[in-house]
């Protein structure tokens, strides 16, 4: 699923990267927890997450995650969006909360990190 | 025999509590390894190892040391920090175990997977330790030989 499309799903809007929403999304994760996605989240994942601190944009650097989704309206600050804009990594903020962003993605057909290996 | 020399040595100081740098020594690496064009699976695991270290730092020590060594085949890792040092390594390496406080939590860090991570990313991981002193972490990566070339 094109980037472009979840946007569509989650009516967001694109904080920064808008030249970058042509990228396929294979999967996701929702998570306020840094250290899980770490641990847990695959590469070339999207994060759904309410966390909005430069750290998030860190993890995904490391992790090489293909976009963030901002879960109930939340917003970074202008030097975390600059730090995304520099890294390649859009960001995106949807005013619905994190149990419904997950779930209309899920019945739309993108599948969770875990659900990976038997894809 | 003679030991190989480094392709790439790097050194950098890490500050406790800075958030703003925080990750910036990892970032680098990760520009170093890309550059030196080892395997993306590969540069994956060194570079969440090292961020786990690296956070270690900032988040529960007052300064660290890192340097890394980049062989053709194989990264070395050595974080040194002055700190409060880990009294308890076994309880530390427990998933779910972390000491750091409410405003870490908030940050999304301190679920207390760091260690365990770090053992699973890396093919070496030895910990020394002193309480009331500081915490030296150094870690291994050897790069699988179907991937050299
Ligand atoms: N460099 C260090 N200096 C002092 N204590 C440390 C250091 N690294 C880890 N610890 C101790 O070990 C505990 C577990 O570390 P670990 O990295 O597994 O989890 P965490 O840092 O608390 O949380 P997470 O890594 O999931 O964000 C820490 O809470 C802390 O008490
Ligand atoms: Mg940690």
């Amino acid at each position: 699923m094109r980037l472009r499309e979840i946007k569509e799903i989650l009516k967001a809007k694109v904080l920064v990267g808008e030249e970058l929403l042509d990228r396929e999304i294979y999967y996701a994760c929702g998570s306020d927890l840094l250290s899980d996605v770490l641990a847990f989240a695959k590469e070339h994942a999207l994060l759904l997450t309410g966390l909005t601190n430069a750290q998030v944009i860190r993890t995904a650097e490391m992790i090489d995650l293909l976009g963030i989704v901002f879960v109930r309206g939340k917003k970074p600050e202008t030097a975390t969006v600059e730090l995304a804009s520099l890294k390649k990594i859009p960001l995106l903020s949807t005013h619905l909360p994190m149990y419904e962003s997950c779930g209309r993605l899920y019945l739309k057909g993108l599948r969770g990190c875990s659900e990976l290996s038997d894809a | 025999m003679p030991e190989e020399n480094p392709l790439v040595e790097m050194e950098r100081e890490i500050v406790g509590g800075d958030f703003q740098r925080a990750g910036d020594v990892s970032s680098e690496l990760k520009n170093i390894l890309q550059q030196a064009g080892f395997p993306a699976p590969f540069n994956r695991r060194v570079v969440i190892a090292s961020y786990e270290a690296e956070m270690n730092v900032v988040i529960h020590a007052y300064r660290g040391i890192f340097r890394v060594q980049i062989y053709s085949d194989r990264v070395h890792i050595e974080v040194d920090d002055e700190g409060p040092g880990i009294p308890d390594l076994e309880l530390a390496f427990q998933e779910g175990y972390s000491t750091a406080p409410p405003h870490i939590r908030e940050m999304g860090f301190g679920a207390g997977y760091g260690l365990s991570n770090m053992k699973k990313c890396s093919d070496r991981l030895h910990i020394d330790t002193r309480v009331e002193e500081g915490t030296r972490v150094i870690m291994d990566f050897f790069l699988p030989s179907f991937m050299k070339g």
